[in-house]
């Protein structure tokens, strides 16, 4: 059981360089679905003996922690751990008919060696309990991110993976700043020994400045409001597959790698203590969502909309965070798994009108409903759970921010929630009437509905949002188990 | 506080202002990859400075010696140099095959050639 700890980072690792000497074809795309699919099983096998038996630790190479490197996993990493290999697991069987029509053909196994490098350095980051180590992660998906968004057929795809590159080289070389800070004053690089030695020393500078670089850093990785500005582009230009893979997973690690910094090796009380922290948090938070919902109602790209869509449901993430409370960092983790599910179907959907239409444009997505009506069927519910209808997995996790806001008592905060899913029913409103209310273009329609292929992983996502959002025991569960692990209450 | 006795500190936040200054302000593509290198170049000074004890010598055991140089910031750099490199060469890959789609590396002219279609 121990080396499963291990073997889940090592798997997808090992297998992107068989990829790379593996024959062009159907080969890699064989290879990476049947890690995903393993990595899922230890994920979930690694979920049941965490939320059974508690916190989780694997020493590499035998080198007992603090000194050597060590996987820690807890009911919160766990959860992370869990959902980035659902999404990759569903993400993978799409990705071989999908990838195969946007990139040259002697390009693919190459894809599938980024893919599964990305897959490793996020589950890397979700894994490990050192903060090099992390920054070690972080890189990898980075760099091969960058890559696997220049992929996207359109120029601008190379000029947004320059974007990306520089900003996120800019975050993460902060995070770096921060670590040395950190290890100046402490002596250590792991995450629990961080959190026992941290308390003498908080009263230095060097620790505040190490913090303040930290969470500037992993903010801009997470697109936190004002530096998601690399964000929009990088997930309308990419090939398909790469935005439903980033979009549900990259943002979501980083988020997890902040709540980490902040509640774990912090504590709650420096991190919303020491620095006007929340209200920053809060107030960038509260202007992101308005921001860039109302920026999403203007875009004349399905992708890029749901992009800007994307920033402000993070803003939701770190305003449940950003309250400190249980129940406000159990809605925040909550709308962190559900976000992945909503934002993977919505993107897997334009997969794959991307893949019968060669366009993910609004005016040229009239009456796909007609056409197309499964993957828009799955889109629709995708939509409604984005904005938060009952019986969706959206509306659990915001129900649960807006109970954590009027249990502080902040009902402006509760309002702004509501007001920010009143605007994504506008924009998701938009998609829904062009798809199922416009006529068609004139002319001969030889739209056909997508292939099965593309429909199944489609639809386990929208039957995965309608599923945890009727039956709310488990996801609720774990989420809470995390915030009290979190909040020191905890096992 | 004698500011002379931090002068690779100085260094230090020097070089990290010019790097990130030139990334922000210029327009040309490649600058800013070299603004970032700038930047990073700064990150392994501070690190390796950290890792230096006055009069210490290279972590290594021989006969006569008491104080060492912290190794452990010395190898994280190295790890930090490594992903600076594979950084640089995938900033400079991409914005070759920039240059190959639109003609240009200058940034204001890139925006100009996108927004007219």
């Amino acid at each position: 059981m121990d080396q499963i700890l291990a073997l889940i980072v090592v798997l997808p690792l090992l297998a992107a360089p068989l990829c790379l000497l593996l024959p062009n074809g159907r080969a890699p795309w064989v290879v990476a679905t049947a890690t995903t699919w393993l990595v899922f099983c230890g994920a979930c096998l690694l979920l049941n003996d965490v939320l059974a038996n508690g916190t989780q630790s694997y020493a590499l190479g035998d080198w007992p922690p603090p000194i050597g490197i060590e996987y820690r996993l807890d009911a919160l990493n766990a959860l992370v751990v869990f959902i980035v290999s659902l999404i990759a697991a569903v993400v993978t069987p799409f990705a071989g008919r999908s990838i195969a029509s946007e990139i040259s053909a002697k390009q693919i196994n190459l894809f599938y060696v980024l893919y599964l490098l990305c897959f490793a350095g996020l589950l890397g980051m979700a894994m490990t309990g050192d903060v090099f180590n992390l920054f070690v992660f972080l890189e990898i998906s980075s760099l091969s991110t960058y890559v696997l968004i220049s992929l996207g057929r359109d120029r601008r795809a190379l000029t947004a993976a320059y974007q990306y590159l520089m900003m996120g080289t800019i975050g993460a070389t902060f995070f770096l700043i921060g670590i040395g800070l950190l290890y100046a004053t402490t002596g250590t690089l792991n995450m629990a020994d961080l959190a026992q030695r941290l308390p003498e020393v908080e009263q230095q500078r060097t620790v505040l400045s190490g913090f303040a670089f930290i969470v500037a850093g992993l903010g801009l990785k997470a697109a936190v409001f004002p530096v998601h500005l690399w964000l929009p582009n990088a997930y309308t230009f990419a090939p398909s597959v790469v935005s439903a893979f980033i979009a549900a997973t990259a943002t979501k690690v980083a988020v997890y790698a902040l709540v980490r910094v902040l509640f774990t090796v912090f504590g709650v009380n420096y991190s919303f203590g020491a620095l006007p922290l929340q209200f920053v948090l809060l107030t960038l938070s509260v202007i992101g969502v308005f921001a860039t919902s109302l920026l999403a109602i203007r875009q004349n790209d399905a992708k890029k909309l749901l992009a800007y869509s994307s920033v402000a449901q993070v803003g939701y993430m770190i305003i449940g965070v950003a309250m400190g409370t249980v129940l406000g960092i159990t809605g925040g983790l909550t709308h962190l798994f559900n976000h992945a599910l909503m934002k993977g179907c919505l993107f897997l959907a334009l997969g794959a009108v991307m893949y019968r239409l060669g366009s993910t444009g609004v005016t040229a997505m009239r009456g796909i409903g007609y056409s197309m009506p499964w993957t828009m069927s799955a889109f629709v519910i995708g939509g409604l759970s984005l904005i938060g209808v009952p019986l969706t997995a959206g509306f659990i996790s915001k129900w649960l921010i807006v109970q954590a806001a009027l249990e502080l008592g902040w009902w402006w905060l509760a309002i702004v929630v509501l007001g920010g899913s009143l605007i994504a029913v506008i924009y998701i409103w938009r998609l829904v009437e062009t798809a199922w209310f416009r006529a068609p273009d004139a002319g001969p329609n030889q739209l056909k509905e997508a292939p099965l292929s593309l429909l199944i992983p489609i639809w386990i996502l929208a039957l995965a949002n309608i599923w945890f959002g009727v039956d709310t025991r488990w996801s609720l569960s774990v989420a809470e188990q995390a915030a009290t692990t979190l909040l020191g209450g905890g096992p | 506080m004698d500011i002379g006795s931090h002068f690779n500190y100085w260094v230090v936040i020097f070089l990290m202002m010019a790097g990130f200054y030139t990334v922000i302000s210029r327009g040309n593509l490649v600058k800013k990859i070299v603004g970032l290198n700038i930047f990073q170049t700064s990150v392994f000074i501070m690190y390796i400075s950290l890792g230096y004890i006055e009069g210490g010598a290279a972590p290594i055991l021989t006969e006569g010696t008491e104080v060492y140089a912290n190794p452990l910031p010395h190898v994280l750099i190295l790890t930090a140099i490594v992903v600076g490199v594979a950084t640089t060469a995938l900033g400079l890959a991409l914005v070759v095959r920039i240059r190959e789609a639109y003609g240009t590396v200058e940034e204001d002219e890139i925006h100009k050639q996108d927004s007219s279609f």
